[in-house]
């Protein structure tokens, strides 16, 4: 899918280090847009750019992860 | 063609067919000498690597990435660099890394104080299931005898775990910690072994670096297809079970290593996370990524094996699923969740009269596993499960009625004795 002009106008992605996530399910609480969970607790992170009215969120629910697994990968 | 050496054209012809790699008996230092020429170190970098990246070389531990890259990576980088041959085959159905360090070590040996000169390296690391074994040592001992190593190897023991291998696991372990692999980026060649940009390099790769270096990328491309240039290593499974390590051109026709008559029933490509092939639908496949990619499958280590018909595949497939999921590195979460469930699943779905909804279980946990890890773990393991649901799909019509085709109960592809039951890894020193 060819991404939207706002999202090329961020180009972040949220990524999920799968090894330092633990489940906590915070991400997805503050962020249901962009990420869910799967049915044992981790997060599924939506793989494309985040719209920029979701930037504020975006950024939220990486400073929220108890684990620091969630982060925001500018390009 | 630019080289250093010059090789009388007998020798180059010798080396031209195949095989290549594989001497008839193991070789020490004196005949590996007399068979290929003298090491062809260079002086300088630059030279190897742009001869890598015309002989097209990619990487034989199973992933075909081009070996050049690596190479220029870690070359490019300042300071303390790293080079370590890869010789921990994961799978245990491969035999060729084992096979060719017995028989060539000085090949392997050659093509890692070439990587490390190229690279600009000054550390070398050998990494392997079975350690410092008498062939290494003698090796080693020969080539220090005769100058020939500028830089000196550290041999380090893989713990017998299905991800020790694996880049970031095995830099992990080389330095002092447990064989399980880390998230990536940063890539080991920009940040590895204690922070040093590290070229990884599968043994196999490093014996064919060692013949380009001697012989240039034409004489290398002299076989294999012009995508996928050179020969390869590769463990294959006759129906009788009992596996050869063949040195095969790249490209060459599957029925040539593989039987394909009533005798087979499938093929299995690629090793445990590779892909089963139904017959005879894939009889006239060849050994390449590029005809074996429209069948969803991959030549990655070289692991070929010819399922007889008298086996039963869905529970060949599980065995093996159960290994697969008692061999995650546990770190992270879909994978520690959905391989469990996946390999009850698929024992449920290898006996009689499995209940109804546990194959739309396994598409489901199969969905959410695949790239949700920090290694390929999952992806691997997907590939194999959902080709194995495909491929015996008729059989496992049968089971839901009732019936097994499987006459033979024994188990065909192999697994390490170690693994099941108490060989599951449990505490951190089961992974050093």
């Amino acid at each position: 899918m060819a991404p939207t002009k706002e999202a090329k106008a961020t180009k972040a992605t949220l990524k999920v280090n799968p090894i330092d996530c633990t489940g906590h399910g915070v991400c997805a609480e503050l962020l249901p847009e962009l990420i869910s969970v799967d049915e044992w607790g981790y997060p599924i992170v939506d793989p494309r750019p985040v719209p920029p009215q979701l930037d504020r969120e975006a950024r939220r629910a990486v400073a929220a992860c108890p684990a620091l697994a969630l982060k925001l990968i500018r390009k | 063609m630019t080289t250093t050496v010059n090789e009388p054209a007998a020798r180059q012809t010798a080396a031209a067919t195949l095989p290549r790699l594989l001497p008839a008996a193991p070789e020490d230092l004196r005949a590996h000498l007399a068979r290929y020429g003298p090491t062809p170190y260079r002086g300088q970098a630059g030279l190897l690597i742009g001869d890598l990246e015309a002989s097209g070389l990619t990487g034989r531990g199973g992933a075909a990435f081009p070996a050049y890259r690596k190479l220029a990576i870690v070359a490019q980088a300042r300071g303390r660099k790293v080079v370590v041959a890869n010789g921990a085959e994961s799978e245990p159905a491969s035999r060729k890394d084992e096979v060719l360090l017995r028989a060539a070590p000085n090949l392997v040996l050659d093509g890692l104080q070439l990587a490390a000169e190229a690279t600009g390296a000054t550390e070398a690391h050998l990494y392997t299931h079975h350690g410092a074994t008498p062939e290494i040592i003698r090796a080693l001992a020969e080539r220090a005898a005769a100058g020939l190593d500028p830089v000196a190897v550290t041999i380090t023991q893989a713990p017998p775990r299905f991800l020790a291998g694996q880049e970031s696991a095995l830099v992990n372990r080389l330095g002092g910690g447990p064989a399980r692999p880390t998230f990536q980026p940063p890539r080991v060649t920009e940040r590895g072994l204690h922070g040093a940009p590290t070229l990884v390099q599968n043994v196999e790769t490093l014996a064919h670096l060692a013949l380009i270096a001697r012989y240039g990328p034409r004489w290398f491309r002299a076989v294999g297809t012009s995508a996928e240039p050179g020969s390869m290593l590769t463990t294959v499974y006759p129906p009788d079970g009992k596996c050869r390590v063949i040195e095969t051109a790249i490209g060459a026709p599957l029925n040539t290593l593989l039987t394909s008559g009533p005798q087979t029933q499938a093929w299995l490509v690629g090793g445990y996370h590779g892909t089963w092939l139904p017959l005879p639908q894939a009889a006239a496949l060849t050994l390449d990524n590029g005809a074996l990619g429209k069948s969803g499958a991959a030549v990655g280590a070289g692991v070929l094996a010819a399922l007889p018909s008298d086996r039963c595949g869905l529970a060949e497939a599980a065995r093996v699923v159960r290994y697969l999921a008692a061999e995650s590195a546990g770190q992270c979460g879909p994978c520690l969740n959905g391989l469990p469930r996946i390999a009850a699943a698929l024992a449920e779905l290898a006996g009689p009269r499995p209940r109804r909804p546990v194959r739309a279980d396994v598409e489901r946990w199969a969905g959410l596993v695949e790239g949700r890890g920090a290694c390929h773990h999952p992806d691997g393991t997907v590939r194999f499960v959902r080709s194995a649901l495909t491929v015996f799909a008729p059989e496992l019509t049968r089971h839901e009625k009732g019936h097994c085709s499987g006459t033979n109960h024994s188990p065909f592809l192999p697994l390490p004795h170690t693994t099941l039951p108490d060989g599951i890894p449990t505490s951190e020193a089961d992974w050093t």
